[in-house]
């Protein structure tokens, strides 16, 4: 229930003579709107010619188009815990996970799609992951004829990493203990009890 | 028997033929210049796309809506459905025959009028197709068959049955002033001069008239802030909902040729027509080829400006609400236009040559009046009525439910 306090009753401002012919703010408001066509014609409006000109993105933060990172010998990052399936809020992340040929980890990924076309680019993916495998690019021009086109799976995801490899280096915080799933030197010894057998 | 074939009708013949491919190439290009003022006023560039900046804009337009499928919808009275554009279209333009271009042109011994019609009634004329233009409206709503398309029609009607009395009351002072329905003598009448400077420019002697003639031609060619009849954004469109297609284009054109019929009729009763002071070409004495162009170009300008400020007022000001808008045309113009027409009335007995200062004093006495009126009157203008009970809410009473 609404208080008596929380209720704040309006009086509408009365407006004088002048104002109620609406004359005068009529020809105030032409001003402002004569003065934005002037700033256009005279200078330049504030619009990007988008296909010729680029907008200067943030490449730290943008949120763009996924990637899969490798990490320094080339494998896929990715160890398959499903951090980013689960953190992932319109579920457009689909993994299958397989036993990992690799000693230093469990799991890859066997598959690894991303529908494109559901994502609403959060982020949390990239957030949830430990292993910072899964990363957003400042691409942002993806377009594809179909929707099955807009599927990213395992081997485009990687390609992409390639391509932006150079301009948005990986970043490397390591949070697990498993020894080289980051590009920074070891230094802790991988908790005993998650330590491959 | 060939009495009619003077010089006279193969100018005017000439005439239409270019006025009307005139017309149709402005009516799209002012579509492209609406556009391109829209983003300017909204700090954007406007179409640019199409052709050096925008300008193939509005052919690609016509194309795409040529060829576009144009449907007839099964529920409608086909007829009238297609008869609806096809009337607001060609009374759109009609309107233009009885407009002075340009004075008179020497041509041979004999001086012809550039003028497509010198009918005596050239006011009535053009009042009168004008008001033609409300059927294709109405018969666009109705025959759609559509509850929307209907009550846009509805409001269409409305509105311009509700504008036209402040308008007429308007030409009526016009008339009153000039004595005369032609609206060649309007012009010619309007080159005299105050003391040899001033030009009697109708916006002179009534620049209140002029002004509430502004805002009803705006509200007649359902321009904003009075364009509800095709409210496209809140009002479901309106009574062009069903079209398609090229008759959808030619409401579209119709509406641009409507602003520019509008804009040529403010220009020939309140400002002189191809009139323009202190310039040799532009006086009635002068009638060759060149003056005649001079002319031309100066009612051009004119009608341009009107253009403009039509375009600039529409992407200034917000819509009005039904009632806001039949309150201002009852309320206000109409009471209004009255006293401008008693002061013409006055005017006529004082004469047009001596009028200036009784004019200039009768017009602040009415907006004195005006003033007066609204600052005292209690009744608002937007918004809750005071009359109404209080919204307070009463002491609730809680504790066990009623059984």
């Amino acid at each position: 229930m609404i208080k008596d306090d929380d209720i704040l009753l309006l009086d509408e401002p009365r407006l004088n003579a002048a104002e109620r012919l609406y004359i005068p703010q009529i020809v105030d408001g032409m001003i402002v709107t004569l003065r934005h066509l002037g700033k256009s014609l005279f200078k330049r409006p504030i619009t990007v010619q988008y296909p010729e000109e680029q907008r200067q993105l943030r490449v730290e933060n943008y949120r763009g188009v996924h990637r899969l990172n490798r990490d320094e010998q080339g494998r896929v990052a990715c160890v398959a815990c499903f951090m980013c399936a689960t953190a992932c809020p319109v579920r457009c992340i689909h993994i299958e996970a397989g036993e990992s040929a690799w000693d230093d980890r469990e799991k890859y990924p066997v598959k690894f799609d991303i529908d494109e076309l559901r994502c609403i680019y959060c982020g949390m993916c990239e957030e949830a992951c430990p292993v910072d495998a899964i990363e957003l690019t400042p691409h942002y021009d993806l377009v594809g004829r179909s929707r099955q086109e807009m599927i990213l799976d395992k081997e485009e995801l990687l390609s992409i990493y390639d391509g932006t490899r150079d301009l948005k280096p990986r970043k490397n915080p390591r949070i697990t203990g498993y020894p080289g799933t980051g590009n920074r030197p070891e230094q802790a010894e991988p908790p005993k009890d998650e330590a491959k057998a | 028997m060939v009495e009619f074939l003077t010089s006279q009708l193969g100018v005017s013949i000439i005439l239409a033929l270019v006025v009307i491919g005139v017309m149709l190439g402005s009516v799209a290009y002012c579509i492209f210049f609406e556009r391109k003022i829209a983003g300017w006023v909204q700090d954007r560039f406007g179409p640019n796309r199409v052709g050096y900046r925008g300008i193939l804009q509005s052919i690609a337009d016509g194309g795409k809506l040529l060829l576009k499928e144009d449907v007839i919808p099964g529920h409608v009275d086909t007829p009238l459905f297609i008869l609806a554009p096809a009337i607001i279209f060609l009374v759109a333009f009609v309107g233009f025959a009885a407009i002075p271009w340009g004075g008179q042109l020497q041509l041979g011994e004999n001086l012809v009028d550039i003028q497509v019609a010198k009918p005596d009634i050239g006011l009535l004329y053009i009042l009168g197709v004008a008001s033609i233009g409300v059927y294709g409206v109405v018969l666009g709503g109705w025959s759609s068959n559509n509850k929307y398309s209907f009550y846009g029609g509805i409001r269409a009607a409305a509105q311009m049955l509700s504008y036209e009395i402040p308008l007429g009351l308007c030409i009526l002072v016009v008339v009153l002033t000039m004595g005369t329905l032609r609206l060649e003598s309007i012009t010619l009448q309007q080159t005299e001069y105050w003391g040899g400077i001033l030009p009697m420019w109708n916006v002179i002697l009534h620049p209140l008239a002029f002004l509430v003639f502004l805002i009803t031609a705006l509200a007649e060619s359902n321009r904003m802030p009075f364009d509800l009849p095709e409210a496209e954004q809140e009002l479901v469109g309106g009574y062009h909902t069903e079209y398609s297609g090229l008759k959808f284009g030619m409401f579209l054109l119709a509406e641009y040729a409507h602003m520019i019929t509008a804009s040529g009729f403010i220009a020939v009763l309140f400002l002189g027509g191809w009139h323009f002071p202190w310039i040799a070409w532009t006086q009635p004495e002068a009638t060759a080829w060149y003056a005649v162009i001079a002319k031309m170009l100066v009612l051009a300008g004119k009608i341009t400006f009107f253009i403009f400020l039509m375009m600039w007022l529409r992407w200034t000001l917000p819509r009005l609400r039904f009632d806001q808008l039949l309150r201002l045309a009852w309320k206000g113009l109409i009471p209004i236009t009255l006293g401008l027409f008693t002061l013409a009335v006055i005017l006529v007995y004082v004469g047009r040559q001596q009028s200036l200062p009784w004019a200039l004093l009768g017009n602040a006495v009415v907006l004195a009046i005006v003033l007066a009126a609204a600052g005292l009157s209690q009744v608002e203008v937007t918004g809750r009525q005071a009359n109404l009970p209080s919204i307070r809410p009463g002491p609730v009473s809680t504790g066990t439910a009623r059984t």
